[in-house]
Order: structure tokens, then C-alpha cells, then sequence
């Protein structure tokens, strides 16, 4: 009987800047299930004064050819100025925000708080019975506070997604 | 001077601007304000489809044998959606089309109007780019920039959707060309240092390959010219995928013919023994490469595309060039300038040993008409006209590759990529437009024909004769020659059952009908079908379980060939099976 195998993948940051059009979007990530690609996670929003342009942040993984391909197929898209892959560009900052709601009482709320602070985590709606708190870091300080959270009353949790940025002085 | 204009007069005086000729369209609600534009316009003809699919597959037949964008329009809802398979075979074979579908109007957009139909999204991923056009205003810029991607960098198909307020509305209509930013502009020159690597790698190889593909064909005949004279310098072999057949002569002694799942030994070892490749506008598409592992393991592989995304798609390359076929052929032979051809001898003696298997030669047979036989008197009869050739999709179509040379480009138009049964009649129809006065051959099997037999009404209307010649072995033969050699010969709804007397068929729309039942008849009714000033339809009764060899099984090496006479077993392993 025939298996199916998988190749072993890599995960890339890649940035995309786009013209601000409707449906742009629905191609790229169109691009990405009619191609077999994975998304991991994806941001976007618009970046320039008129409007005119959308930055796009998405996680992906796949093998080295895959991930160029990714690259190449992204270029092809007329709407497409530019596609940059963070992770092969080298140093570059990646954050994420998230909103991680924490119901309890006793010594359980007061240790969210406590964890909250260590993980400089903002508190930014509570009741006597639960907080929001605000996160942002790389995705795994994010995880990790959402691991810690669990045991102490975890309701629910949001997040955006990465954003990059490449380091230093120059443009991504 | 500028004036207020409807939006429908917009896009008619736009596509005049654009030198457009034909529109290839079928009217309904949502593009009524088009079609009254269009009523009485004298610089536009409207060609009227009998489905929306021959109208997409006819605008590339104009397209692929003119070098012209094909325009089609057709309505909302089903207009568009019959439209689809066209554009994607275009999209696959990177043809230029525009494609002007209706919609409902931008109130209704999203209610599930009567006719609508998410056209844009439907077509997101099988056109070059699309828009949603929701002001008049945006009509003629966008209109332009439509045509300057269809046309250049990898051609494609682009389609503009239309709601109908958006045709009836008004808008500032300018004489001069219309004020926009160019986003869109493909690399056309090769990097020097490449070209010159490239050049070197060449200029030492003691087993050279052009590997050559529809990109010659797409990028202009100077392309075609340009290969022809790397060729002459280097003296190095060529062969061909289906789709670039044309840009080099079949009569030449380095051609090897079409390499692939049906292509020659000789080009398909040439291809596996070669030392150093240089594929030009070709993608390595599976039905070329074979079981990608054993693909050419020995060679320096060069890959010129004008498209970055075809480059390391399914074979890595060690030198890509990415620039049009045409700019970096030109720049080769600068670089190449007086060296001497290699010594090719050693190289060529090896070839001329493939040669020698005569891989398709094919058994003649004492009752029936081998399809094979039929297709080589097609050509022995016809080529004095130097006909335009189209094919279907199927056995005829790898018959049509193998047993009809085709010298020239634009010459040869076939639908590769999709593979879209259907195309033939349609885009023979096109080319016989874009053509007059040329004779214009759909190759068809009696499967593929009745996919879109009912153009055989557009051909009747416009007087266009369009001949198309039937190899009628009332089996839908690929697929049953595949269920042969790997289901056991369980053949599966393949037969072509009820079939239509073809000639009765043909005297039905207008057209003449021949019948041909034996290679007695053959000659002469490839001559009345030639002679009948005319369409014509030939139904050439061929044997019915003739095989197409040479064949690379799925899942096999080009060394693996299958040819006529060996031993094929009737079974294939899962892992095989679930190859394309």
C-alpha cells in the first residue's frame, strides 16, 4: 500500500508589501492553499499615508525549494512590490501582541499578577474576578506566559500574529 | 479633447485603442450596454461563440498564431464560469488574453443576484491578475494596464469584471493615453556575468541539449531565428516540449524532435546522456521530465525563463537566466561571437545510435488505417500550403507532435498544460481569423471534437474554412491505452458509445462531410478536404486500439521508454498509479 511522505520543513518570516487593492488579500493567502503552502500565522494592515500600500507579515514553513518557490510565486503577483524573507535576511526583530484573559480568586489571581509582572504584561481590563492582560514579545515569551496561565484560570487567548523587522538602520 | 462617455464606450474605444480586431463574445443581461456599443461599431468584429468556452479557446487560437492579445467577452454567472476553462488553459500556457466579463450591478454584487457569480474570485488563481472595475473613471487606465500584462513578461490571461451600472455610468473619456503608474515590469535581459557562464559552459560541452518550449514561441518569431542561429554557432542538438514546437525546424539534421512522456528516444536519451542542458522557455513540466530523480543526472543545467517562479520549480538548476527568450538568445550569440563550433562528433555518433531505433516507426495494418499513417499522408498532402495546425486533446494530439513536422512557430497551436479536450475546433476558428487565406487544420479525435462541436456554427456563420480532420477510433484512445497498460485493459466508460454520423453532422451546420474507411480512400479525401473551398469535417476511420509509443510510463526514467513491439505489462504499482 502507497504512504504518503513529508518533507522535513523550515519555518520563514517573510514580509510582503503589497498595493492596497480588494481581493489582495484573498490572493495571497489563495495563493498559498491553491499551492499547498502553509500558513502559520498572518498580519496585515496598511502602512502608508494615502493608503496605498499594505504590509503583510506571514509565518510559513516548508523545505529550502518550497520556501523559495513561496517567494517566487508572491514576486509574480502584479499587486506585489516586494517580498522579503527575514529569516534569510538575517538578524531581524519579530513581535507579537496578545490578549490573555485569567479568571480566579484567591492566591491564584494574585499569582497571574505576580507572573504578569515578571513577564511585563499589561493589565488592561479587570473585574474582581479576572484580568486582560496585554503581551507582546517574541512568540515564544508568549507561549510560555500562556503555558503559566493555564493553571491558573486561563479563559481565553488572542493573537496577532508576528510582525518583523530586519535590524539595523536599513530598510527591510 | 476629453468628453463624458458611458462606461460600455469607454472599454469599446479602449479595446480600439489597444488595435483589437476580433472579440471573441457571447451577449447576455449584464453586458447588454457593451453589446449596444459594439452594435454598428465598424472597427471592432464581434465574433459570436456558441458556448463562452470557444470563445476563450478561440481568442487563443488567434492569439497563439498571431502573436496578438485574444479578446473575449461574455456575460455574468454562467457567461463567466463557461469561460473559466479557457482562461486557465491559457493561464497554463501562457497565452495573452483579455477577458471582459459582465456583472451584476455593484448594488446587487454579493445578494446572489440572477447571473451573478464571484468571477473574481473564481478566476483569482488561474489568471495572470483581475479587477473588479467600480467607477468608469478607472476604465480606460485599467484597460491599458490589462493589455501591458497580458502581453508582456510571461504572458496570461487578465480579466477586467464589469458590473453593469459600471457600463451605463458615465465618465471623462481622454484622446491621450491614460495616466497611470507603471507597477509591472517584467526583467527582460539576461545578467552578463550569467549569459557569459552560460556561453562558456556551452562552448565546452562535449554533449550539449537545447531544450527549448513554448517561451520561444510566446516571445516573438525573432526568438525562433535567434535559437536557430545559437544553433547554427554551437552546433548542439534541440528538441522541443509540445508546446515549443515550431521554433526550431523539424527538417534540420541536430533536431531530435519532442523529448518527453511521448517524445523520441534519441531526444529523450540526448536529454538523459547530455553533458550540459540549456532549457530556453520550457518548465519541466512532469510529462517532460519523467521520474524527476533519473531526469538528466549527469548534466550542467542552464534554465532561461523570463518567469523567476518557473526557475527550481521541480528540477534545480545550476545557472538560471531570467529574462526573455529573444533579449538572452541575442545576448549568447554577442558573447559567442566568432568561437568556433565544438567537435561535436563523438556526441552526434551517439545520437545517430538512438537514431537507429527508429523509435516511431509503427506497424502498418493489412485492414485498418493506422493513425499514424493517416497523420503522415495529412502532412504529405498538405504541407505545400504550410497549413496552421491545431489538435485536441488524446492520442491524435502526441500523433499530431510525432507525425506532422512543424517548421515554423505560431504554426502549431495545442493545448499543453491544461491538456483541455475541446480546444482544437475553437482555436482553429481563431487562427483562421487571425489567418485569412491560410488553410487551418484541427487534428481531433472523435472524443475531444464533440467537447465544443457546436463552434462548427461559429465557423458556418464568419465563412471560415476550417478543416477538421477526425481520427475516429471511437475510444477515448489515451485513456483507454492507459487503462491498458496499467488497469489490466479494464476499460473503464472510456469507449465512445452513440456516437454521431459525423459526415450527416457536418452537411447539418453547412459544412462537408468525408468519409474515409480505408488507406485506399485516404489520399483522396485528404484531397477533397483540402480542394473544398470550405469547412470541412473528415471522419478517418482509424484502427481502434492503435497504441501511441514511444511512452514514458508514469513514474518511469526517460531511459525506460516503452517502444512499439515491447512487452508492456498490464499492471503498475500504487506509487506509479498516483503519478499524473
Amino acid at each position: 500500500m502507497m504512504k504518503i511522505t513529508q518533507a522535513a520543513s523550515e519555518r520563514h518570516v517573510l514580509t510582503i508589501t503589497v498595493d492596497n487593492e480588494a481581493g489582495i488579500l484573498a490572493k495571497i493567502a489563495g495563493l498559498f492553499t491553491a499551492r499547498g503552502y502553509n500558513i502559520d500565522s498572518l498580519t496585515v494592515a496598511d502602512i502608508s499615508e494615502n493608503h496605498a500600500v499594505s504590509r503583510i507579515t506571514i509565518v510559513t514553513h516548508g523545505p529550502p525549494a518550497v520556501i523559495d518557490q513561496i517567494r517566487a510565486q508572491l514576486e509574480r503577483l502584479v499587486p506585489v512590490h516586494k517580498v522579503n524573507d527575514l529569516t534569510e535576511d538575517g538578524p531581524h526583530v519579530e513581535r507579537e501582541l496578545a490578549l490573555i484573559k485569567v479568571a480566579g480568586k484567591g492566591e491564584n489571581r494574585v499569582e497571574a499578577l505576580r507572573i504578569a509582572d515578571l513577564f511585563r504584561a499589561k493589565v488592561v481590563d479587570t473585574t474582581t474576578a479576572s484580568f486582560i492582560f496585554e503581551l507582546t514579545g517574541a512568540p515564544d515569551k508568549i507561549d510560555s506566559f500562556v503555558v503559566l496561565m493555564r493553571e491558573l484560570g486561563l479563559v481565553e487567548v488572542g493573537r496577532t500574529g508576528i510582525v518583523g523587522m530586519i535590524r539595523g538602520g536599513s530598510a527591510t | 479633447m476629453s468628453e463624458e462617455r458611458s462606461g460600455a464606450n469607454i472599454l469599446v474605444e479602449s479595446l480600439v485603442r489597444q488595435g483589437v480586431e476580433f472579440v471573441f463574445g457571447y451577449p447576455g443581461g449584464a453586458v447588454l450596454p457593451i453589446y449596444d456599443a459594439l452594435f454598428g461599431e465598424e472597427r471592432i468584429r464581434h465574433i459570436l461563440v456558441r458556448h463562452e468556452a470557444g470563445a476563450a479557446h478561440a481568442a487563443e487560437g488567434y492569439a497563439r498564431s498571431t502573436g496578438k492579445p485574444g479578446v473575449v467577452l461574455v456575460t455574468s454567472g454562467p457567461g463567466a464560469t463557461n469561460a473559466v476553462t479557457g482562461i486557465a488553459d491559457a493561464f497554463m500556457d501562457s497565452i495573452p488574453l483579455v477577458i471582459i466579463t459582465g456583472q451584476v450591478p455593484t448594488a446587487i454584487i454579493g445578494t446572489d443576484g440572477f447571473q451573478e457569480a464571484d468571477t473574481i474570485g473564481i478566476t483569482r488563481h488561474c489568471c495572470k491578475h483581475n479587477y473588479l472595475v467600480k467607477d468608469p473613471a478607472d476604465l480606460a487606465a485599467t484597460i491599458d494596464e490589462a493589455f501591458q500584462i497580458a502581453t508582456t513578461g510571461r504572458p496570461g490571461p487578465v480579466l477586467i469584471d464589469i458590473p453593469k451600472d459600471v457600463q451605463i455610468a458615465s465618465a471623462l473619456w481622454h484622446d491621450t493615453l491614460p495616466q497611470r503608474r507603471n507597477r509591472y515590469s517584467p526583467q527582460t535581459e539576461g545578467a552578463s556575468e550569467d549569459v557569459a557562464r552560460a556561453v562558456e559552459l556551452l562552448a565546452n560541452a562535449k554533449a550539449p541539449v537545447f531544450y527549448t518550449g513554448g517561451g520561444v514561441i510566446n516571445s516573438g518569431p525573432r526568438a525562433s531565428a535567434l535559437l536557430r542561429e545559437l544553433q547554427a554557432l554551437t552546433g548542439a542538438p534541440v528538441t522541443s516540449t509540445l508546446m515549443g514546437l515550431g521554433a526550431f525546424p523539424a527538417d534540420h539534421a541536430d533536431w531530435l524532435g519532442m523529448l518527453g512522456m511521448h517524445g523520441t528516444y534519441e531526444a529523450n536519451w540526448a536529454m538523459n546522456q547530455a553533458d550540459v542542458m540549456v532549457c530556453i522557455g520550457a518548465r519541466f513540466d512532469d510529462r517532460v521530465t519523467g521520474r524527476l530523480d533519473a531526469f538528466s543526472p549527469h548534466s550542467t543545467k542552464i534554465h532561461i525563463d523570463i518567469d523567476r517562479s518557473s526557475i527550481n520549480k521541480t528540477v534545480t538548476v545550476d545557472l538560471p537566466i531570467i529574462g526573455d527568450c529573444a533579449r538572452v538568445l541575442e545576448q549568447m550569440i554577442a558573447v559567442w561571437g566568432k568561437r568556433p563550433a565544438q567537435d561535436l562528433s563523438a556526441w552526434k555518433a551517439r545520437i545517430d545510435g538512438w537514431r537507429a531505433k527508429k523509435s516511431l516507426s509503427y506497424p502498418r495494418l493489412a485492414r485498418e488505417i493506422a493513425p499514424q499513417y493517416a497523420i503522415e499522408r495529412l502532412y504529405a498532402l498538405t504541407q505545400a500550403h504550410r497549413p496552421i495546425v491545431s489538435t485536441e486533446v488524446g492520442q491524435h494530439q502526441m500523433w499530431a507532435a510525432q507525425y506532422f513536422p512543424i517548421n515554423q512557430p505560431n504554426e502549431w497551436l495545442t493545448s499543453g498544460g491544461l491538456g483541455t479536450m475541446g480546444y482544437g475546433l475553437p482555436a482553429a476558428i481563431g487562427a483562421q481569423l487571425g489567418n485569412p487565406g491560410r488553410l487551418v487544420i484541427d487534428i481531433a479525435g472523435e472524443a475531444s471534437i464533440q467537447m465544443n462541436i457546436q463552434e462548427l456554427g461559429t465557423a458556418t456563420q464568419y465563412r471560415l474554412p476550417v478543416k477538421v480532420f477526425i481520427l475516429n477510433n471511437e475510444w477515448m484512445g489515451m485513456v483507454r491505452q492507459w487503462q491498458e497498460l496499467t488497469y489490466e485493459s479494464r476499460y473503464s466508460n472510456s469507449y465512445s458509445d452513440s456516437l454521431p454520423d459525423f459526415v450527416v453532422l457536418a452537411e447539418a451546420y453547412g459544412w462537408k462531410g468525408i468519409r474515409i474507411n480505408s488507406e485506399a480512400e485516404l489520399d483522396a479525401g485528404i484531397q477533397a478536404m483540402i480542394d473544398h473551398d470550405g469547412p470541412v469535417i473528415v471522419d478517418c476511420r482509424v484502427a481502434k486500439e492503435a497504441n501511441c509509443f514511444p511512452m514514458i510510463p508514469s513514474g518511469a526514467a526517460h531511459t525506460d521508454m516503452i517502444l512499439f513491439g515491447d512487452n508492456v505489462a498490464g499492471t503498475m504499482d500504487d506509487e506509479a498509479k498516483a503519478l499524473v
